[in-house]
């Protein structure tokens, strides 16, 4: 049980609520930095701010914690200026695909070589439930009490079409896939996205109806349905349905190694193209 | 290079001053009057093998420069106005995760997108409040492409030796005027780079200042033995968060207190014909060149007048103007706004001692005959 090292068992117990998914994917994460033989040294671990943002409290390694949204052009910061370093983005959807949007398109269209893992429980659970860009339509926030009108993101999708060369999906119930699409992603050269879907019973659950971790982790696999069985249904079949699995595997030179030849054409003299 | 004057701009002068102090990272976005440095940084940084990188917007700049410096390589920005107003969230993760780097506003007219080309004075308490909770910063202001080289290479050893951000505030004028400066290519030796720490990696404390005389934690480089947390988020000496109160007193105050109490330190001004003089002009950037026009006007005609540049905006020169104004029977304060260093000065001055400013926002330069209109009001 070397995963143990990563981990600062000292500030147990976590501080997530019952029933929440984010220990399950603490979990997967160390123990695919042992998989990989990640230490703490040469691993930093940047993170956001809500309840998946505070994942480094529990870790070992070197971390950054920094400002809401603003996880990715940290860790871009990071990676560009020593290339060896294993640089992972923890953030969840609120942190990830709202406020921090704009990053997360163009940290994937440059191709930055990061591992983002974003935890999508559908809302701001820190401070009480209210909507992000993944809130489904329809549902109920603490600021969309009668009703979410807005359409959700659909952040695979997003990565996608921004040019992320990996992107999964997978639910903080299913550890095994997890830590298969995490050791992938990490070891990737490239931009690779890890959605994790999780449960909050307590914000999200309560006002929809669904007030135990069960009923949230069975309404979660109600709606998934894997990638492979995905693409032989038709779109208006899909309408609703949570797609699992790998969707992009792609080799995509990322931005460093683009740059390097930049650096040995400037050093050459050389301009254009 | 060395020892022969070149012929610049000075957000060229400015770039050339980054590359001497050994910042080897650029981070930024796209604006006027700043666009320059980034132009010229995205030419001369993979020359000495740097990394440039233009980001979506101001938010990411200045967080993708703290992530660089954070891994250990001397990182910068530029931005004008819009943008530094962008940037005041995350420059408050550099002060309070005490990561060291620079940057550089080329002040233009505002409010809002303003004159977008058009020069101004306008961020100076900006820069010292606009991010938001209790904290101290430095600010440099340049007034000639000289200045410009060397005040960029004195911010990254503030920031460095200090641990903080460092602002330098130049303008649209300073920025784009052409005049010759010599570089000094500083030797290593006139070089400060962060104190690394020493000893047992398990012992290391990166927020730890307790045991340190200069009252500096030392700052290690991801990848290497120590490892780190940087932390934004109140902290305590291991950059673990917490919310007691006695640590987060504790931090905030030493944010104040490592730069304030080192004012000695850090302050500079610049004194011209003061010897003698019975009126002050005290002006920073673009604004000291019509105020020494004005001074040597006032010289011809007998008056006696002396000009203190402030090379620091921030920390306030309190000192310095304070015993300035036990000479003079009154200050002239010429800037390009309505009268933000004015109210600083005039604070540290005896009540009845006039403290007139010059101020123009209407985007064209101060010139010395307003200057001289405001010093023969204060001779009256």
């Amino acid at each position: 049980m070397n995963y143990l090292q990563y981990l600062k068992t000292e500030t147990f117990p976590l501080f997530w609520c019952g029933g929440c998914g984010n220990g399950v994917v603490l979990g997967s994460l160390v123990r695919t930095f042992e998989a990989l033989g990640y230490t703490k040294e040469d691993t930093v671990v940047v993170t956001g701010i809500g309840c998946w943002g505070k994942a480094d409290d529990y870790l070992t390694t070197n971390a950054f914690h920094g400002t809401h949204g603003r996880a990715l052009p940290f860790a871009t910061g990071i990676k560009l200026a020593n290339d060896a370093l294993h640089v992972v983005v923890l953030m969840g959807d609120g942190d990830g695909v709202t406020i921090g949007g704009n990053h997360f398109i163009h940290a994937a269209r440059r191709n930055i070589d990061l591992t983002a893992i974003v935890v999508n429980n559908y809302n701001y659970g820190m401070t009480g439930g209210q909507y992000s860009a993944t809130t489904p339509e329809n549902s109920v926030t603490s600021t969309s009490r009668y009703g979410h009108v807005e359409q959700e993101f659909d952040i695979c999708r997003l990565a996608e079409a921004a040019g992320a060369p990996f992107v999964a999906r997978t639910s903080s119930d299913d550890p095994l896939s997890l830590q298969r699409l995490m050791r992938e992603g990490m070891t990737k050269k490239g931009f690779a996205l890890i959605e994790v879907i999780s449960p909050c019973p307590t914000n999200f659950g309560r006002s929809n109806g669904m007030r135990t971790p069960v009923e949230m982790l069975q309404w979660t696999k109600e709606r998934s349905i894997s990638f492979a069985r995905a693409k032989e249904m038709p779109p208006a079949e899909l309408e609703g349905r949570v797609i699992m699995g790998k969707m992009v595997d792609l080799v995509r030179e990322d931005y460093y190694t683009k740059y390097l030849r930049v650096i040995q054409s400037a050093q050459a003299g050389k301009e254009g193209a | 290079m060395a020892g022969k004057t070149i012929f610049a701009m000075g957000n060229e002068a400015i770039t050339e001053g980054a590359l001497a102090a050994g910042a080897r990272f650029y981070a930024g976005y796209p604006i006027t009057p700043s666009s320059e440095i980034a132009e010229l940084s995205s030419r001369r940084l993979p020359e000495l093998g740097g990394i440039y990188i233009q980001m979506e917007d101001e938010l990411a700049s200045i967080a993708a420069i703290i992530g660089a410096s954070a891994a250990g390589v001397k990182a910068y920005t530029a931005t004008s106005g819009p943008g530094f107003s962008l940037m005041q969230e995350n420059l408050g993760v550099a002060i309070m995760g005490e990561v060291p780097c620079v940057i550089i506003n080329v002040m233009r007219s505002g409010p809002s997108t303003g004159l977008a080309t058009k020069p101004a004075q306008g961020d100076v308490m900006q820069a010292r409040w606009g991010t938001h909770g209790d904290h101290a910063i430095i600010a440099l202001s340049p007034s000639s492409v000289q200045e410009c080289y060397d005040f960029t290479i004195l911010a990254f050893n503030l920031a460095e030796k200090y641990r903080t951000p460092v602002l330098l505030l130049s303008d649209e004028i300073v920025g784009h005027m052409r005049e010759g400066y010599l570089p000094s290519e500083p030797s290593a030796a006139q070089l400060i780079s962060r104190k690394e720490p020493q000893g047992d990696p398990a012992a290391y404390r990166l927020y730890d200042f307790s045991q340190e005389a200069d009252g500096i934690a030392p700052l290690a480089k991801y990848g290497g033995k120590y490892v780190y947390r940087i932390n934004g988020s109140g902290h305590d000496e291991i950059g673990a968060p917490t919310a007691n109160p006695a640590v987060t007193d504790r931090f905030v105050r030493h944010l104040s207190e490592k730069i304030e109490l080192n004012r000695a330190e850090i302050v500079q001004t610049r004194s011209f014909a003061m010897e003698d003089a019975d009126i002050a002009i005290v002006s920073y950037g673009c604004s000291v060149r019509s105020g020494k026009a004005a001074m040597m006007a006032a010289r011809e005609k007998g008056i006696r007048v002396g000009l203190l540049q402030l090379v620091t905006l921030w920390p306030f020169a309190e000192q310095e103007i304070l015993e300035l104004s036990r000479q003079v029977k009154g200050i002239v304060v010429p800037e390009m706004n309505l009268g933000q260093v004015r109210g600083e000065v005039q604070r540290l001055c005896p009540k009845d001692l006039p403290v007139i400013g010059v101020n123009r926002v209407d985007s064209l330069m101060i010139t010395s005959a307003e200057i001289l209109q405001a010093i023969l009001e204060v001779g009256r």
